[in-house]
C-alpha cells in the first residue's frame, strides 16, 4: 500500500513553508527592441521564458504517465489537457526567445543553468519536483497515481505562479506585450487549475462512503 | 478583388447563393470545407465565404499598422475599434467604404472600448499603460505616471477626443462593461473585469494582493463598480467592490444536484454517529475514509515514540486536528474561498435585470437589478472549459452562452488534433432565472493549421425573429455564423475564413471579435483592419429573416452590454415566421401558400382595406394553430399580422 508514502508526502507539503522568491533589485539596462517589437524587454523576461520551458516539460512527463498508471478518467483527462496546453506554450515561449536571438532550451524537465556571482549552478525552478518524487509519481497506480500526481501538480502549479509573480516585481518587465499576456494567462490558468485540482483531490479522498 | 483562392468553393458557394431560399432542410455545410488549405498572406490571404457576402475590408491606419486591433464599440454611425496603441473611429454609414474619423494613439493593452452617449471608455490592464498616452512605456514597476483601469473620453468633437476623467483600479481593467439604469438617468455604472497581478499599495494606496482570509481588504475576489456622473465625469469613481465570488460552496457540475448536498450531510452525519471522522471540504461534510484516516493515526503514534495500534488518546488527538489538516492541504481555496478571483467579461442585459459572468473556473448568473450591488444567482464549472472569457444571453434570457478562451487567444486551438469540447462555447438553458442547465458544445468546425491561432472568442446575437442566431470570432478561424435555437443541436449556418498570416507560425491575426450592427456584421482583424459582412440568403435563412433583423435599430451597442431586441412591425417580419413555419412543416405547403398570397395582396392594398385584409388573415391564422405542429409560432406569426394591421 502506497498510501503511507502519499501521506507522508502529504504531510511533508503541509509544513515545508514555500522558499520566498528572490528579488531581482538590478537596474540594468533594457535591451535593445526585438523586430517587431513593440516595447522594451529585459533579461527578467528572457529568464522567465526560458526557465518557464523545463518547468512545462516537466509537467509534460508528469501528464504523459497518466494513461499507463491506470489514473481515472477525470484525471487522464485533466492530463491531456495539460499536455495540449503546455506544448502550445513552450512553442510560445521558444519562439519569442528565437526571434529575441537569445538561447532557446530545449523542452526536457530539468534545471535551470543559471550563474551567479561568476559561477554555474543547476537550479530547479520553483515546484519542480525532484527526482525521488517523480520516481515516487512513477511507481504509483490507479488512485495511488492520482493521489500524487494531483499532490504534485498543485505544487508544480504554485511553482509556476510563483514565476510570474516575480517576473512582475522586477524593474522593466513585462513591458513587451507577449510577455505581459503569456505571464497573465499563465497566472490565471493555472491558478484556476490549482482550484480544480484541489476540489478533484478532495472528491478522491472523501468520496468512499464509510462501510 | 481577389476574394476566393479556390475555385471549387467558389463555384460551391455561388451555387448555394443562388439556389431557392427555401430548400429542404436537410442542407448541409459545404463538403469539403473551403476554409481548409487557404492561401497564406497578410492582405492576399485565401479567403473562403458561405452564405454572407463581404462588403468592405478596411486596412489599419498608419499608426496602428502591426498593432494589434481589439475590440468594438458603436454609436450612432460610428464604429470604435480598440487597440493596443489606442482606438479608431470609423464613420461605417457606408458599410462599403468605411471612413476613418479619428485615430487617437494612447497605448495601453488591450484598449477595449465601449460607449454612452459623449463619454468613450476605454480599458488599461498593462504595465505600459500611461496618464499621459504616451508611448515610452512605464519601467518602474511603482510609478505615479502608471494607468491601469479606466480611461474617459468625451467625444462630442469626434475628431478630437478629450480625457476628461480616469479611475486607477487594483488589478487594471481587461475589459469592463457599461450599465445605464433607466431609474438613475444622471449616471451611469462600469463594471470592471481582469484578472492581472495586483498592483502595490505604494502605487495606489489600499491596493491589498492577500487572500481575504488574510486580510478583509483583499483587491481578490470582488468586482469594483465605478459610478460615472454623465455631467462631471472628471468625478467618476469606485462606489462598491461587490464580493460575488464570496462564500460560493462547491458549484453545481453537470449532475450535481442541492439533493447530492443534502445526501452528503445525512451520510457524514450517520457516520459521525458510529464514530468516523468527518471533515468539511469546499463547503460540505464529508467522511474521512479508513485509507486517509489510518496513515495519519500511525504518524500521530510514531511522533509520540509509540508503537502497536493507536489509542483512544491519539484518536482524539487526531479528532481535534483533521480538520485544520485538510484545511492546510486545501489551502486557501479551503478557507472560505472557493471561487475565482475575478471575472473576464461580464455581459449585462439590462432589460432582463440578468448579467453573465465569465469568471475564471466559473460561469455566472448574476442579478443586477441594483445596479451598484451586483448579485450571484448561480454558477456552473465545467472541466473541458479551461478559462470562462464571455456570456451571452438568447434575446428571452432563457439561454446563456459561455465561451471558453482556452490557450488566452495567442495559440492554435482549432487543429483538427483538438478536442471539439476544448475552446469551444457551452450552451446552457436557464430554468425559473436561478438554474443553468447545460445542453451542449459548440465549436466552429473546420481545422486549422498550427500557425493559427483560433479559439471562440467575441461575438452577438443576431435579431433573426424566431430564433437564436448569433455571430462568433475565432481569431484566425474566422467568423462563424450559428443557430443555437435548439440548445442541444448548435448548426453553423455562415462563415468567413482566410488563410493563416504567416503558414510557417503564428503571427496574430484574425477576427477578435465580430457584432451585428444595425444590419451588418462589423469584424475586428487583428492585424488586418476592419472587415464588414452582410448575411445572403441560403437554405438555413431567408431573404425575409435578413430583411426581419435588419428592422432591428439600435442607438449604440456595447459589446458587453446586450440589448433587447424588439421588432418593429413589418410585411418582413410576418414572412420569416412563414419561411420558419415552412422549414420546420409547421404548417402545410397549402397553407404556407394561402398565407403569402394573403400577405402580398395586402401589402397592396392600402388604408381601411388593408388593415381589414390584415385582421381577417390574422383571425385565419389564429386558426391554423390548433393542428400545428408548432403552434406558439403560428400564433406568433398571427401575432404579426395583427400587429401589421394596427401599424401605420
Amino acid at each position: 500500500m502506497l498510501f503511507r508514502s502519499v501521506t507522508a508526502a502529504l504531510l511533508a507539503a503541509l509544513f515545508c513553508a514555500a522558499p520566498a522568491a528572490a528579488q531581482d533589485h538590478h537596474h540594468g539596462a533594457a535591451a535593445p527592441p526585438a523586430p517587431g517589437d513593440t516595447a522594451r524587454w529585459t533579461k527578467a523576461d528572457a529568464d522567465f521564458m526560458s526557465g518557464m520551458i523545463g518547468h512545462h516539460a516537466q509537467a509534460i512527463a508528469m501528464s504523459r504517465l497518466a494513461p499507463t498508471h491506470g489514473a481515472s478518467a477525470t484525471v487522464q483527462n485533466l492530463a491531456s489537457r495539460i499536455i495540449n496546453a503546455q506544448q502550445d506554450e513552450i512553442r510560445t515561449m521558444q519562439l519569442w526567445l528565437r526571434d529575441r536571438r537569445q538561447p532557446v532550451p530545449e523542452a526536457v524537465a530539468g534545471p535551470m543553468r543559471m550563474t551567479m556571482n561568476g559561477v554555474e549552478h543547476e537550479m530547479l525552478m520553483p515546484g519542480m519536483l525532484t527526482p525521488a518524487q517523480m520516481q515516487e509519481l512513477d511507481a504509483a497506480r490507479g488512485r495511488d497515481f492520482d493521489r500524487l500526481f494531483l499532490t504534485y501538480m498543485i505544487q508544480h502549479h504554485r511553482g509556476a505562479v510563483s514565476m510570474v509573480q516575480q517576473l512582475f516585481s522586477s524593474w522593466g518587465a513585462g513591458q513587451d506585450e507577449t510577455v505581459f499576456k503569456f505571464a497573465s494567462d499563465v497566472n490565471v490558468d493555472q491558478t484556476t487549475e490549482i482550484a480544480r485540482m484541489q476540489r478533484m483531490l478532495a472528491d478522491l479522498i472523501f468520496a468512499t462512503p464509510s462501510p | 478583388m481577389h476574394f476566393l483562392s479556390r475555385p471549387r468553393a467558389w463555384a460551391l458557394a455561388l451555387a448555394l447563393s443562388s439556389a431557392a431560399a427555401l430548400a429542404p432542410a436537410a442542407a448541409q455545410a459545404p463538403n469539403p470545407d473551403p476554409r481548409i488549405g487557404l492561401r497564406a498572406g497578410l492582405h492576399d490571404a485565401g479567403e473562403a465565404v458561405w452564405n454572407l457576402r463581404v462588403l468592405s475590408k478596411t486596412p489599419p491606419p498608419p499608426d496602428f499598422v502591426g498593432k494589434t486591433n481589439s475590440d468594438l464599440a458603436f454609436t450612432g454611425r460610428y464604429a470604435i475599434q480598440g487597440n493596443y496603441n489606442g482606438w479608431q473611429i470609423w464613420d461605417i454609414s457606408n458599410p462599403a467604404r468605411p471612413a476613418l474619423k479619428t485615430a487617437y494613439v494612447c497605448p495601453a493593452s488591450q484598449s477595449d472600448v465601449s460607449v454612452y452617449r459623449n463619454l468613450l471608455f476605454i480599458s488599461g490592464e498593462g504595465l505600459t499603460g500611461r496618464l499621459d498616452c504616451g508611448i515610452q512605456g512605464v519601467q518602474d514597476t511603482v510609478s505615479r505616471d502608471r494607468l491601469r483601469g479606466l480611461r474617459i473620453f468625451d467625444i462630442s468633437d469626434i475628431e478630437h477626443p478629450r480625457n476628461v476623467g480616469n479611475v486607477q483600479t487594483c488589478r487594471g481593467s481587461h475589459t469592463h462593461t457599461v450599465l445605464a439604469d433607466p431609474k438613475d438617468p444622471e449616471n451611469v455604472y462600469v463594471y470592471i473585469s481582469g484578472s492581472a497581478g495586483v498592483r502595490s499599495p505604494n502605487e495606489l494606496a489600499g491596493c491589498v494582493r492577500a487572500a481575504p482570509n488574510e486580510d478583509p481588504n483583499s483587491a481578490l475576489f470582488r468586482i469594483e463598480v465605478i459610478k460615472v456622473p454623465v455631467a462631471h465625469p472628471e468625478q467618476a469613481a469606485i462606489v462598491s467592490s461587490p464580493r460575488i465570488f464570496n462564500d460560493l460552496a462547491a458549484p453545481p457540475r453537470h449532475g450535481d444536484s442541492p439533493a447530492d448536498v443534502a445526501e452528503a450531510a445525512r451520510v457524514a452525519a450517520a457516520a459521525r454517529a458510529r464514530g468516523a471522522y468527518t471533515v468539511r471540504v469546499f463547503g460540505s461534510e464529508r467522511v474521512a475514509p479508513p485509507e486517509f484516516v489510518n496513515p495519519l493515526l500511525d504518524s500521530i503514534v510514531k511522533a509520540r515514540g509509540g508503537t502497536g495500534a493507536a489509542t483512544a488518546a491519539d484518536s482524539a488527538a487526531l479528532r481535534g486536528s483533521i480538520q485544520a489538516i485538510v484545511d492546510r492541504m486545501f489551502g486557501d481555496q479551503q478557507a472560505r474561498r472557493t471561487g475565482p478571483t475575478q471575472c473576464h467579461d461580464i455581459t449585462v442585459y439590462p432589460a432582463m435585470g440578468l448579467a453573465g459572468g465569465a469568471c475564471e473556473g466559473y460561469g455566472m448568473l448574476l442579478d443586477i437589478r441594483d445596479p451598484a450591488h451586483p448579485v450571484r444567482i448561480a454558477a456552473v464549472a465545467d472541466s473541458n472549459f479551461s478559462y470562462w472569457h464571455s456570456a451571452t444571453f438568447n434575446n428571452d434570457a432563457s439561454k446563456i452562452l459561455f465561451s471558453d478562451e482556452w490557450g488566452g487567444g495567442g495559440q492554435a486551438k482549432c487543429r483538427a488534433s483538438d478536442r471539439h469540447e476544448w475552446g469551444a462555447d457551452a450552451i446552457f438553458t436557464i430554468a425559473d432565472r436561478r438554474q443553468m442547465n447545460f445542453q451542449s458544445y459548440y465549436k466552429m468546425p473546420a481545422p486549422q493549421t498550427s500557425a493559427e491561432n483560433c479559439v471562440a472568442h467575441n461575438g452577438s446575437l443576431i435579431p433573426i425573429p424566431g430564433r437564436d442566431v448569433m455571430v462568433q470570432a475565432w481569431y484566425q478561424g474566422g467568423i462563424s455564423v450559428f443557430d443555437w435555437t435548439d440548445a442541444a443541436h448548435p448548426k453553423e449556418i455562415a462563415f468567413f475564413d482566410r488563410g493563416p498570416v504567416d503558414s510557417t507560425r503564428i503571427a496574430g491575426g484574425g477576427s477578435w471579435s465580430v457584432y451585428w450592427y444595425n444590419g451588418v456584421m462589423v469584424s475586428s482583424e487583428i492585424s488586418r483592419g476592419l472587415d464588414i459582412f452582410e448575411l445572403t440568403p441560403s437554405a438555413f435563412l431567408s431573404q425575409n429573416e435578413i430583411d426581419a433583423a435588419k428592422t432591428v435599430h439600435v442607438d449604440y451597442l456595447n459589446t458587453q452590454g446586450q440589448p433587447h431586441y424588439v421588432w418593429p412591425a413589418s410585411f418582413a417580419l410576418a414572412r420569416a415566421y412563414v419561411d420558419q413555419l415552412e422549414r420546420s412543416h409547421g404548417l402545410t405547403a397549402a397553407r404556407v401558400g394561402t398565407v403569402r398570397q394573403a400577405l402580398q395582396r395586402a401589402e397592396s392594398a392600402s388604408g381601411a382595406a388593408r388593415r381589414t385584409a390584415l385582421t381577417t388573415l390574422a383571425t385565419q391564422i389564429t386558426g391554423y394553430a390548433a393542428g400545428s405542429s408548432d403552434a406558439a409560432k403560428v400564433r406568433t406569426l398571427a401575432g404579426a399580422v395583427r400587429d401589421l394591421a394596427g401599424a401605420r
